[in-house]
């Protein structure tokens, strides 16, 4: 180590940080590889989705469907035009209700209902996840977080919509 | 009218602004001493207008002044006075005031401190910091103005989302923004001495406590988050890889690098090159983190849906920022002279190898925060790059800096010597291998890595320890005169020394908390009792609160131990009046081993409800962790101000040759 030059130091640090990079690189890409996980509307979910295969469903909870036994909860995840029955084991966010927006992320089971590990409903009264969004507006039935009366009416929200 | 004269404020500042931008850096160029005095002034009086323009916005919020668009919008008259002040940059408009008012204060603390630096960098550094306010300014200005008035007034206001009315979320975005804006002046430095086309290691000197302090404040106020993550999302998450978290979790990375890449700069006059562009990347992360954060590209709980012309906008002075700076850096960096040399095995390569290793862990964070926004831009279709990638890609990058870690400092500058370095690690070796086989045989069937994480956490601890050890040389001392030498150590080798200590701390807090926690999920009566590690939790019943802005429903568990009461704990549900919206209050007892953490659930009926109880294994050890960094770093600051006339000195030594050229 001793005797390297000047030039033989600077290449084997070039050759270090071309290992860490290369390694780094290839540590990106294998995981992205294994562990992305796809967001998918009920209605591919129904038609596309495999068995096992790990996604996000996104969607409206659909009224009436909500339904518990102990901890366990299962509900419908909708877009109007398809819904995903869904179960879930545990306690869902404060925010999850019938008619809102909801993320599930789990798998289908051999009998199509889709198991969810995870559940995050939307951040606040007037905020919806993006995807969720963009699934309604596919369907056509997107109402814009029911967000009319902002502008001329402060109080007239006061209780709405929960 | 107050609100009028911060809007007035604010925009006299932005002009102050473009006068720090122009007139130093002209001056600078063509050695005119009036042009470069005119930039002290500019700063200070800019911090001025500043903190008069974020005073009236707090006033409003304190006054409840609905008449202003951005306290109607995120304010409350019911809501607590502390919630009022922090409500003021709890918003997208008034953040970026703060953003801007913490910009103008450390060109400020230039201009006033500055007085040893040599005139033509001063000059530079405050006219490009004139530069990013005058860009923040335009930007919130034109698009994000906090104090447009709402005609007629409402009378009440719309009220700040409940989960962001928390003490640690009340300090967590100025703690951070300290972070982020702090980085700016490695930045501003950094350009100042690209367009100079001299450096030398006077002037990592000048950035290193600027860099070292924004890195404190971005230590903090991460910890903050992920301790307010953890009691207020209701299962004891603590770190969820997600964007808006990734966001200022990528120029912590890279400023980490910076902090040990300057050291080289300072100490040896190497790495030079590296180091200013280190600088540059770290403040254009902190940029990429404020428009991540700041445009509502994101999918995340954090997000808030905002207009695209601001996330436009933020992205062109990223964009104009890091290119421009990137531009001057290819240009200039050829012809600073390199530093200089030294072997593979010394204090330098060490140095070397952990800014290897904390650039590629931060371009993994980078590429997972942001593939799935461009796979999205792109294709349209949408992914969720989660904790599996980053546990995938990033731990194992961050194995080999935490075992080579401790070496570093054991190593002398130009030439170590590795096998005395490993000598001297002994008995960490010793404490670290046995902690590992604690760890294995007390886990049972448990995840592989957590052996390896607890044995590298005690390896940092020790490690730091003996590094102590040896700069006192215990070995050949009574221990009254080694204690006296441990007392006088330089604070920087104390604050290196309690910053790798709490990293250790916080690594072993991550092992306990992510490898080995139980979770019990039951539908529990009043009456029933749960068993979680050794406690029994038993749920004593429901009643209804009424809280200031808020309805309660409150919860008690009493949590017992071999039949005796430790504590009484109260989760709660709640519901807020304004906006209308549920949160969670969790119960947490924190004991030694670990938190006892109980979170209740929907109302099942019949008197049931579904209840959630955890035990969260040396969880607290990630936040005790990052504030033994924190300090490490304060005392390393501490250390920087008695040499503060080093600078000055390298300064005249170096005018003679100045006047010259």
């Amino acid at each position: 180590m001793a005797g390297m030059t000047r030039k033989q130091r600077r290449l084997a640090l070039i050759f270090g940080a071309m290992t860490v990079l290369g390694a780094s690189t290839a540590l990106v890409l294998s995981a992205l590889n294994d562990s992305v996980v796809y967001f998918i509307s009920p209605t591919d979910a129904a038609t596309k989705a495999q068995e096992g295969q790990r996604f996000r469903l996104g969607g409206l909870v659909q009224e009436g469907s909500v339904a518990r036994a102990g901890t366990r909860l299962s509900f419908a995840v909708t877009d109007t035009k398809s819904a995903i029955p869904v179960v879930y084991e545990g306690v869902v966010p404060d925010l999850f209700r019938e008619g809102q927006g909801v993320v599930a992320e789990g798998k289908l089971n051999a009998n199509r209902v889709f198991v969810a590990d995870t559940v995050l409903a939307k951040h606040d009264e007037n905020y919806m996840p993006p995807e969720v969004a963009e699934a309604l507006k596919r369907q056509g039935v997107f109402r814009p977080g029911g967000d009319a009366g902002r502008e001329t009416a402060p109080a007239a929200d006061k209780g709405g919509g929960s | 009218m107050i609100v009028e004269w911060g809007h007035f404020a604010l925009t006299l500042a932005f002009a102050v602004a473009l006068v720090q931008t122009v007139a130093p850096i002209i001056g600078a160029q063509r050695g005119d001493d009036r042009l470069m005095d005119m930039a002290g002034p500019a700063a200070i009086s800019q911090l001025a207008l500043i903190a008069i323009a974020f005073g009236a916005l707090i006033w409003a919020y304190v006054g409840s002044d609905f008449s202003v668009r951005n306290v109607y919008e995120n304010s409350h008259s019911a809501k607590p006075l502390i919630y009022k002040i922090s409500g003021a940059w709890g918003n997208h408009e008034g953040s970026m005031v703060l953003w801007s008012l913490i910009l103008a204060l450390l060109g400020a603390l230039v201009a006033v401190f500055g007085r040893d630096l040599p005139a033509r960098l001063k000059a530079n550094t405050l006219g490009v910091q004139g530069a990013v306010s005058l860009a923040f300014l335009l930007f919130i200005l034109t698009t994000s103005n906090p104090f447009e008035r709402v005609l007629p007034a409402p009378f009440e206001g719309r009220g700040l989302n409940p989960i962001l009315q928390d003490p640690a979320l009340a300090l967590h975005p100025p703690f951070l923004y300290a972070g982020y804006v702090g980085f700016s002046m490695a930045f501003s430095f950094a350009v100042a001495a690209l367009l100079e086309g001299r450096i030398d290691a006077a002037w990592a000197r000048w950035v290193r406590p600027w860099t070292l302090a924004a890195w404190v404040f971005l230590t903090i106020g991460i910890a903050l988050g992920s301790y307010w993550a953890y009691y207020e999302l209701g299962w004891g998450g603590w770190w969820f890889w997600d964007p808006v978290e990734n966001a200022s979790f990528m120029p912590w990375l890279a400023g980490t690098a910076l902090l040990h890449s300057a050291v080289v700069m300072e100490k040896r006059d190497s790495l030079k090159v590296w180091t200013i562009l280190l600088a540059i990347l770290t403040f254009a992360l902190s940029l990429v983190g404020t428009f991540l954060v700041r445009s509502g590209v994101l999918t995340s709980v954090h997000a808030f849906a905002v207009d695209p012309e601001r996330g436009v906008f933020i992205l062109a002075i990223m964009a104009f920022f890091t290119g421009g700076a990137l531009t001057l850096y290819a240009w200039r960096a050829p012809q600073l002279k390199p530093g200089g040399s030294f072997a593979l095995i010394s204090r330098e390569g060490g140095l070397v190898l952990n800014n290897l290793l904390l650039t590629a862990a931060c371009g993994v964070v980078f590429i997972g925060t942001l593939y799935p926004l461009g796979l999205e831009a792109v294709t349209g279709e949408k992914i969720s790059v989660g904790a599996p990638y980053f546990n995938a890609a990033f731990l194992p990058l961050m194995l080999p800096l935490l075992a080579a870690l401790p070496f570093g400092p054991m190593l002398a500058w130009k030439r170590g010597d590795l096998a005395g370095a490993a000598q001297r690690l002994v008995v960490a070796a010793g404490l670290s291998l046995a902690a590992g086989v604690v760890a294995l045989a007390m886990q049972g069937p448990g995840p592989w890595l957590a052996p390896i994480g607890a044995a590298l956490g005690v390896w940092l601890i020790v490690g730091s320890l003996s590094e102590l050890a040896l700069r006192a040389r215990m070995g050949d001392a009574a221990p009254r005169e080694w204690l006296v030498r441990l007392a006088g150590l330089p604070r920087s080798a104390w604050g290196g020394a309690m910053a790798h200590l709490g990293l250790g701390v916080t690594v072993l807090g991550i092992v306990g908390a992510s490898a080995w926690p139980t979770e019990r999920i039951a539908a529990m009566k009043p009456g029933d009792a749960i068993e979680i590690a050794g406690y029994t939790a038993t749920f004593k019943g429901v009643k209804s609160v009424t809280g200031p802005n808020y309805e309660e429903a409150l919860a008690s568990f009493s949590v017992a131990r071999n039949g005796v009461e430790q504590a009484v704990l109260t989760p709660s549900k709640r519901l807020y009046a304004a906006p209308r919206t549920q949160t969670s209050e969790v119960g947490i007892m924190p004991t030694w081993a670990g938190d006892v953490y109980v979170a209740i659930g929907d109302n099942l009926g019949d008197g049931a409800h579904s209840v959630r109880v955890y035990f969260h294994p040396l969880v607290r050890l990630i936040w005790i962790g990052a504030l033994i960094m924190s300090l490490g770093g304060a005392l390393s600051l501490a250390d920087r101000r008695l040499r503060i006339g080093a600078p000055a000195r390298a300064k005249r030594r170096a005018a003679p040759a100045a006047g010259a050229a």
